[in-house]
């Protein structure tokens, strides 16, 4: 098995059974996913993200078609393919250690001795910065730091696939920043395969290798797919004035208020020149999910007056 | 910040973490001045309403006669004692003697038949509470586990918990008696007859508290939660303890106490009816006595009754904060 085909999802399709008769949720999902690669998924509410990440994850099932990792079959959860969930699913009853504990105890049973597996927890830890606070609980720490245990957690089962689910959709522009780059550095190290869920463009553009647009449900699929060659390490405040960055952030505005999108009528044409720097007043007039977020605009801004 | 309501009342003092005397005069209004506002009126009301109420029995007691019986109990109970401790002084000096003539004297050791007191009567009303209460939670909290676990589990149980749920104990009770009569046969009976009816009943009819709130406790576990176990691949017995459990401990106590309740009712109706011993046989018997003093006796009985009620609940109340992971919930 070549690892340009490490991942592959095909043919895939899901329908939920409902009162009115089934509905369709996806239909012929078809993607192959190299190894090391970084993969966004974006797309309007409701329209199946999600539930491509939970069958990728085996926690749902596929109606139709098939999901095949390392030319195996997937049909059930496992550590392999690591969840970090938006809302940091920490057991608030036990500490952050204690947290990544569960897992790595489970995970590498007969495999690793106890100091070994102590050693492991704290390396994660200290790999998302928060080896200070292990014996912390939940509840003590902020929504970001919860989300970097979440990440550690997932990153302790050594994944063949990481899956995150809007990672950071619950947090605030600036911790937000933070954890992009911690990320970003992480799978520079560590070389991950990472399936992320977003609503956020600019997000998309400065993780991914590839940015894999859906198209509006029901009966949602990959609508297009766009390849983001910017060299890495990447540095957002350089990228901000990038050419590259800028065409394939247009790009992707462009497929989610165009063609794919309902409330496409109401919203101002976006300019097909592809040069040219998105303004805030196409930003404002988007659909809510759609977190471009202003405040991030002014944050890069206000960096590069200070440079 | 926990809010209790009875172990703080005595503490008129202010903690630190009070520190403007408003807010001390606050405390000391809600906590010792209307609580006890609220007792002295009731008092009262009983006091003029007992006198006016002339039963066959004389007339209905009030707050001082209560207190006078009360007294009285305590006077009969040591009396009780006293007369138990010479029976045993006089037992061994009568072995003693009889050994000293001739060493190989078979002795005799009997116990005390006396007739039980108040103090006894609580005491086993509390041991059988507490039967009956540990043999309902070792069934309800697995069995509930399972329901909230399993769709399938709780279609097949829960018509089950529905028809028997309303059930009285009264009802239950000669079906019980006539069972444990059948089955436990035993020359030496480790307990005795009356106290197995009692705790049975009390078993069955506070089974029920427990098994639906633990259902609905472990079927609410939060489903992010619930995936987190399914990615790392739990366990079946490292979920329910690592994830289920800490999860539903607030709901499991919840019904807990509310079957604690149950069953401490359960028992005086059972013990009276069945005159097992206990807190419901002495009402019984003060009653069937019919003295001027029965009344009395009785509200006596009842106050006490309310009173262990009360300790029962705070007793689990501690124990569940004791238990729980979230030290900052709010336990009532």
């Amino acid at each position: 098995m070549s690892s340009t085909r490490y991942l592959e999802i095909s043919q895939m399709g899901k329908t939920f059974p409902t009162d009115t008769g089934g509905f369709e949720a996806l239909r012929d999902v078809q993607l192959t996913i190299q190894q090391g690669e970084f993969i966004s998924l974006i797309g309007h509410s409701g329209c199946g993200k999600s539930t491509v990440l939970n069958i990728v994850a085996g926690l749902d099932q596929a109606s139709v078609g098939s999901v095949i990792l390392e030319g195996k079959h997937i049909n059930e959860p496992g550590p392999d393919r690591a969840v970090v969930f938006q809302h940091h699913a920490l057991m608030p009853w036990l500490t952050v250690y204690e947290n990544v504990e569960l897992a790595v105890a489970q995970v590498f049973r007969g495999r690793k001795s106890s100091s070994e597996m102590r050693e492991w927890i704290l390396h994660n830890l200290n790999l998302v910065g928060m080896d200070h606070a292990a014996d912390k609980a939940p509840h003590e720490i902020s929504g970001g730091m919860k989300q970097r245990v979440g990440i550690a957690r997932c990153l302790a089962m050594e994944p063949k696939v990481v899956l995150m689910d809007e990672p950071f959709g619950a947090l605030d522009a600036l911790t937000r920043a933070k954890l992009q780059d911690s990320v970003m550095a992480i799978q520079a190290e560590l070389k991950n395969t990472i399936i992320m869920i977003t609503h956020d463009v600019d997000e998309a553009v400065l993780l991914s290798d590839r940015i894999v647009m859906m198209t509006t449900g029901p009966a949602a699929t990959i609508g297009d797919i766009v390849e983001v060659n910017l060299p890495r390490p990447r540095d957002r405040l350089a990228l901000a004035e990038d050419q590259l960055y800028n065409h394939c952030r247009h790009q992707v505005l462009e497929f989610l208020y165009s063609s794919h999108d309902d409330t496409a009528d109401e919203a101002e044409p976006v300019a097909h020149d592809s040069d040219c720097v998105e303004l805030p007043t196409t930003i404002e007039n988007a659909p809510s999910d759609l977190e471009v977020s202003a405040e991030e605009t002014a944050l890069k801004n206000s960096s590069n007056q200070a440079a | 910040m926990s809010v209790t309501t009875a172990d703080s009342s005595g503490a008129g003092t202010a903690t630190p973490a009070a520190p403007s005397s408003s807010k001390i005069g606050d405390f000391i209004a809600a906590k010792l001045f209307f609580p006890t506002f609220g007792i002295l009126l009731f008092l009262a009301f009983w006091q003029i309403v007992a006198a006016n109420i002339v039963t066959s029995l004389g007339a209905f007691p009030g707050p001082t006669e209560v207190w006078t019986q009360s007294k009285n109990l305590v006077v009969e109970h040591q009396e009780q004692r006293a007369k138990a401790d010479a029976f045993y002084e006089r037992q061994e000096k009568r072995n003693a003697a009889r050994l000293e003539k001739d060493p190989n004297a078979p002795v005799k050791i009997r116990s005390y038949t006396g007739k039980p007191t108040f103090f006894d009567q609580i005491f086993t009303s509390l041991y059988t509470v507490a039967f009956g209460f540990v043999i309902a939670t070792a069934i309800a909290v697995p069995l509930g586990i399972l329901c909230g676990l399993s769709e399938s589990a709780y279609q097949a149980i829960n018509p089950i918990i529905q028809v028997f749920k309303p059930v009285s104990p009264l009802a239950w009770l000669p079906l019980v008696t006539m069972v444990v009569s059948a089955l436990y046969v035993s020359d030496s009976p480790m307990f005795e007859k009356s106290f197995l009816n009692s705790g049975f009943t009390v078993a069955l009819c506070c089974l029920w508290p427990t098994l639906i709130n633990t259902t609905v406790g472990v079927a609410g576990v939060d489903r992010d939660l619930v995936n987190v176990s399914r990615v790392i691949k739990l366990g079946s017995i490292t979920h329910v303890r690592k994830v289920v459990l800490p999860s539903s401990v607030p709901l499991i106590f919840t019904g807990l106490r509310l079957s604690l309740a149950t069953g401490w009712m359960v028992l005086i109706a059972a013990e009276m009816l069945a005159q097992n011993p206990g807190l419901g046989k002495f009402i019984w018997d003060e009653f069937q006595n019919g003295s001027s003093n029965s009344l009395g006796r009785i509200m006596a009985a009842v106050i006490t009754i309310g009173l262990l009620g009360f300790a029962l609940d705070q007793l689990m109340l501690r124990l569940q904060r004791w238990l729980s992971w979230d030290k900052q919930a709010v336990v009532r």
